[in-house]
């Protein structure tokens, strides 16, 4: 396998209603691993992602395994091969967790033994509503209905938000085995997570990339933690 | 007592006739936040089609009628369907504007068949056994309010059939809820679109056929008065609710009738005030989600 | 939709306009003006009058109507039951009470001004497209009351103008001048009614309202009031229209309270241009005209001798204008205000330039000129 970069983002812009969320924003993906992009609350992150997707309007050039993927619409994007965990995971509520995995299925032989193994609690709820599901169940039912393809790359926003720590240690397994098999680009917020998991970190601070290098570098060098990241980011970091 | 049973079946009929145009107009509302304006003219090509078909085919038998409510539906949803590639899909999210189409549509499509099948009503032939009435209880009930509800009832069942087992109506109810994690997920939920457009269309088509048998004509207005009484339905019922639409086309229907046999015919009067205090009461309707 | 009502001071120029503009109107029907093929006789003689007038009446409506779509952003589909209310209200109450014309107007615009207050408030319990459906029903709800109610109203038939109690210079086809430009100034009220409401903080309120109700909320004002002030005035200002049109026409028909009125003028008014006081006006009077001459035209022997897949169509005004309005919102988004606006806007833009690229040429040249050896 070459090194080439899976994903790479050239001076993205990105607004919602007409306001300028994501600003000139550039970095790259690199095809193993979990690469990191961290930044404070409301810094655009999310946006960012939704940008790569076309979930909201962008300008620049966004390139997906060699091929341009900026002026497709989502729904192509997502069938080249770009997986997405949306924050707040985002589950169909009143569909079954049957019906959510398998409208997410794109690929003749969908990976159900993976995504049994790796969240065992959803096998026996297969047939229940999506919406009386625990927030962990819910962010595995998210996190599975992205695994069950085989993607080039997997977007997961903020997969531990609002879990409690066993369910946060759960989480963190599965996107360790998730990530030998496909890079992941994941947005976080527990700075222990993102230590444990990220090679890669890309750091934003107002619509802009501020840093990138190693995430354990980063997050070692603690004026910078406090400075880009926030004292308040952390929270639930304590918690492993 | 025969009154009040006759009142009760005539308004779960009329509920049933609603129901074929509220429903579609619901489900293209949840998915699509499109106000369909366009779908009157649905109705009224499908009564008029059928009624050439019938003409054609020269007997009032069961099978003519059968044949005409076919290819009402057919026509329907065909006329539907080109209406949301063609009108509705460039406007993609534009909601107002999507609205004026339609608006601009129903306009166009009304003057029209006017131009095609003139102003004045045109009295359609029914099988005989519907022009007859059946005793319930002692209410002679016209037999046109049976096939009604049978219609409206195959309608309903195979709607929710269609979204519980099929691909399409899964999509359909993923993208009621949440319309861009549905594309998120890879699935061109336009075509989705087209396919409640088409499906919206043929129960309307089928509905115009069965509501020139219920008024005994048809015309070129027909479809413009039921389509108020199927907007109040779906907001009564809450916008984009399947089974709230069949709540409230019946709850609509049997009051209207109620009113209109023991208050002295303010039955669409009646209407708007259970409008008005639904309104006041729960905004978003019966069974709809606040937003 | 297009936004444009927050149009900066450009000083007396408009007024100006404005002054010639209305005091030409009000000279026309002592003028022999002829445009063949527009008005359907000279401009002094009842025919071009009574078109002239009611293009009024309808160019007041659409200016009403954009105060709701255009300042406010409400879609609604009842507005005609406030143009019905002043038609129908001056109608019963010169028929019935015996009143005086003026007392009569202030009976049926106060009568209308209620209404708008009691279904205006429920209808915004809902935004967006359910209050376009709220507002539809309560229209509708109005229509089957004239329709039904033939003892008060005369049903089908229509309600005929009781003139005992209008003075004698606005009663019959011999003072279609008078009637003229008694419609004139109401014309002109009902313009400056919605010149106030767009310049006004009420009308500010209501634009911020339509762009983000949250802004409007923090800086600590009740957003749902504003617009029902606006939804109201707008009524009002329909009333004082459908006024007009019962002592034009000489009566009302069911017509004046149905939804395909409501919706004729929302034609006008997304023809004309959403946002724009000129464009609905001039939305207004070219579907007027466009309606009458479309009719004509409908029943002329050129379209009789058409094969009937030509004719057919071409013999339905309604259905030219249904598809010149589908035309008109997907191809031309702005109207003919926003076209004519965004044109003149890229002209001045472009002057702009060339006047500052012509300054940055001449001092580069004189420049040039010193540094020069
Ligand atoms: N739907 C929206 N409407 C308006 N502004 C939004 C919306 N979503 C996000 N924003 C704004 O965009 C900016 C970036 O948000 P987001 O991408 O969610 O940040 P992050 O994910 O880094 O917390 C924030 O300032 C937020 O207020
Ligand atoms: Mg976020």
């Amino acid at each position: 396998m070459s090194n080439e970069p899976v994903l790479t983002v050239e001076a993205l812009h990105a607004s919602i209603a007409g306001q300028q969320v994501v600003e000139d924003v550039s970095f790259s993906v690199p095809p193993t691993g979990i690469t990191a992009l961290l930044g404070r609350n409301g810094v655009g992150k999310t946006s960012t992602l939704r940008a790569i997707l076309g979930l909201i309007s962008r300008t620049g050039a966004i390139t997906l395994a060699g091929e341009r993927i900026d002026g497709m619409r989502t729904h192509r994007i997502v069938q080249r091969g770009l997986g997405y965990v949306p924050e707040d995971r985002e589950v169909f509520s009143k569909l079954t967790v049957a019906e959510n995995l398998t409208l997410a299925v794109r690929q003749k032989s969908p990976r159900y033994e993976l995504v049994d193994s790796l969240f065992p609690d959803l096998v026996a709820r297969r047939s229940q509503a999506a919406g009386t599901l625990s927030g962990g169940q819910q962010q595995m039912v998210s996190l599975a209905r992205a695994l069950l393809n085989d993607n080039t790359i997997l977007l997961v926003d903020e997969p531990t938000k609002g879990l409690a720590p066993k369910l946060v240690a759960d989480v963190t397994v599965a996107l360790e085995e998730a990530s030998h098999l496909v890079p992941i680009l994941l947005v976080e917020q527990n700075l222990e997570v993102v230590k444990k998991l990220a090679g890669g970190a890309i750091v934003l601070s107002g619509g802009r990339v501020v840093h990138t290098g190693v995430a354990t570098e980063i997050l070692a060098d603690e004026a910078l933690t406090h400075r880009l990241l926030g004292v308040g980011s952390a929270t639930g970091g304590a918690a492993i | 007592m025969s009154t009040l049973v006759l009142v009760l079946i005539t308004g779960a009929g009329l509920g049933a006739l609603y129901f074929l145009v509220a429903s579609g107009l619901s489900l293209i509302y949840g998915l699509m936040h499109v106000l369909n304006f366009a779908h009157g003219a649905f109705l009224t090509l499908g009564a008029f089609i059928g009624w050439e078909v019938a003409r054609r085919l020269d007997t009032a038998t069961w099978s003519t009628f059968f044949v005409s409510i076919l290819v009402g539906g057919a026509v329907g949803a065909a006329f539907a369907a080109l209406t949301e590639l063609a009108l509705i899909r460039p406007l993609y999210e534009r909601h107002i504007e999507q609205v004026l189409v339609t608006v601009g549509l129903a306009f166009a499509a009304v003057a029209l068949y006017q131009g095609i099948w003139g102003s004045d009503p045109i009295y359609i032939d029914s099988p005989p056994w519907m022009l007859q009435t059946t005793d319930v209880l002692g209410a002679l009930v016209p037999n046109t309010y049976w096939v009604l509800m049978l219609a409206a009832t195959a309608l309903l069942a195979s709607l929710v059939i269609f979204l519980r087992f099929t691909r399409y109506g899964t999509i359909i109810r993923a993208g009621v809820e949440n319309r861009w994690m549905v594309t998120a997920l890879g699935i061109d939920v336009r075509r989705a679109f087209t396919v409640v457009f088409a499906i919206g269309g043929s129960a309307a088509g089928v509905g115009g056929v069965l509501a020139g048998h219920y008024t005994g004509y048809v015309s070129a207005y027909l479809g413009s008065s039921l389509l108020i009484f199927a907007f109040i339905i779906t907001v009564i019922g809450g916008l984009g609710s399947l089974t709230g639409a069949a709540i409230a086309s019946v709850l609509v229907a049997v009051l209207q009738q109620f009113a209109n046999y023991y208050l002295g015919g303010t039955g669409d009067i009646i209407v708007v005030v259970l409008l008005a205090v639904v309104l006041l009461a729960r905004p978003a309707g019966l069974l709809g989600r606040a937003s | 939709m297009t936004d444009t009502a927050s149009t900066p001071r450009r000083g007396y120029g408009p007024l100006i306009l404005g002054v010639v503009l209305i005091t030409l109107m009000a000279v026309l029907p002592l003028l022999n003006v002829s445009i063949p093929g527009i008005l359907p006789s000279a401009t002094y003689e009842p025919g071009a009058l009574a078109l002239l007038s009611l293009a009024m009446v309808f160019a007041a409506l659409a200016l009403s109507y954009n105060m709701l779509l255009g300042t406010s952003g409400m879609l609604s589909f009842g507005h005609a039951l406030y143009f019905g209310a002043g038609a129908y209200g001056l109608g019963i109450a010169l028929k019935y009470f015996g009143v005086p014309l003026w007392p009569g107007v202030v009976i049926a615009l106060v009568g209308g001004l209620v209404i708008a207050l009691i279904t205006g408030a429920v209808s915004m319990r809902v935004g967006g497209i359910p209050f376009a459906m709220v507002t539809l029903a309560f229209a509708e709800a109005g229509s089957v009351l004239v329709r039904r109610n033939s003892a008060v109203t005369g049903g089908e038939e229509g309600l005929s103008l009781n003139s005992a109690g209008v003075p004698d210079f606005l009663v019959g086809v011999v003072n279609s001048k008078n009637l003229y430009w008694f419609t004139l100034a109401i014309f002109v009220v009902i313009y400056l009614m919605s010149l106030w409401v767009d310049t006004s903080r009420l009308g500010r309120l209501a634009r911020a309202v339509s762009e983000n109700e949250l802004r409007v909320r923090v800086l600590g004002l009740e957003p749902a009031r504003a617009k029902l002030v606006v939804f109201v005035i707008a009524a009002g200002c329909a009333g004082l229209a459908g006024v007009a049109y019962m002592l034009l026409q000489s009566g009302a028909v069911p017509r004046a309270v149905s939804a395909d009125l409501t919706i004729t003028v929302l034609v006008m008014v997304v023809l004309g241009g959403v946002g724009y006081r000129w464009g609905a006006i001039v939305g207004g009077v070219v579907y007027t005209v466009l309606d009458q001459r479309l009719t004509v035209l409908a029943g002329s022997d050129a379209i009789a001798s058409l094969p009937s897949l030509v004719r057919v169509p071409l013999s339905e005004p309604l259905f030219l204008l249904g598809s010149l309005f589908i035309v008109v919102v997907i191809f031309v988004p702005g109207g003919i205000a926003g076209t004519v606006d965004g044109w003149w806007a890229r002209r001045r833009r472009q002057r702009r330039r060339d006047a500052i690229a012509t300054l940055e040429r001449a001092e580069g040249a004189s420049e040039s000129k010193e540094v020069g050896p």
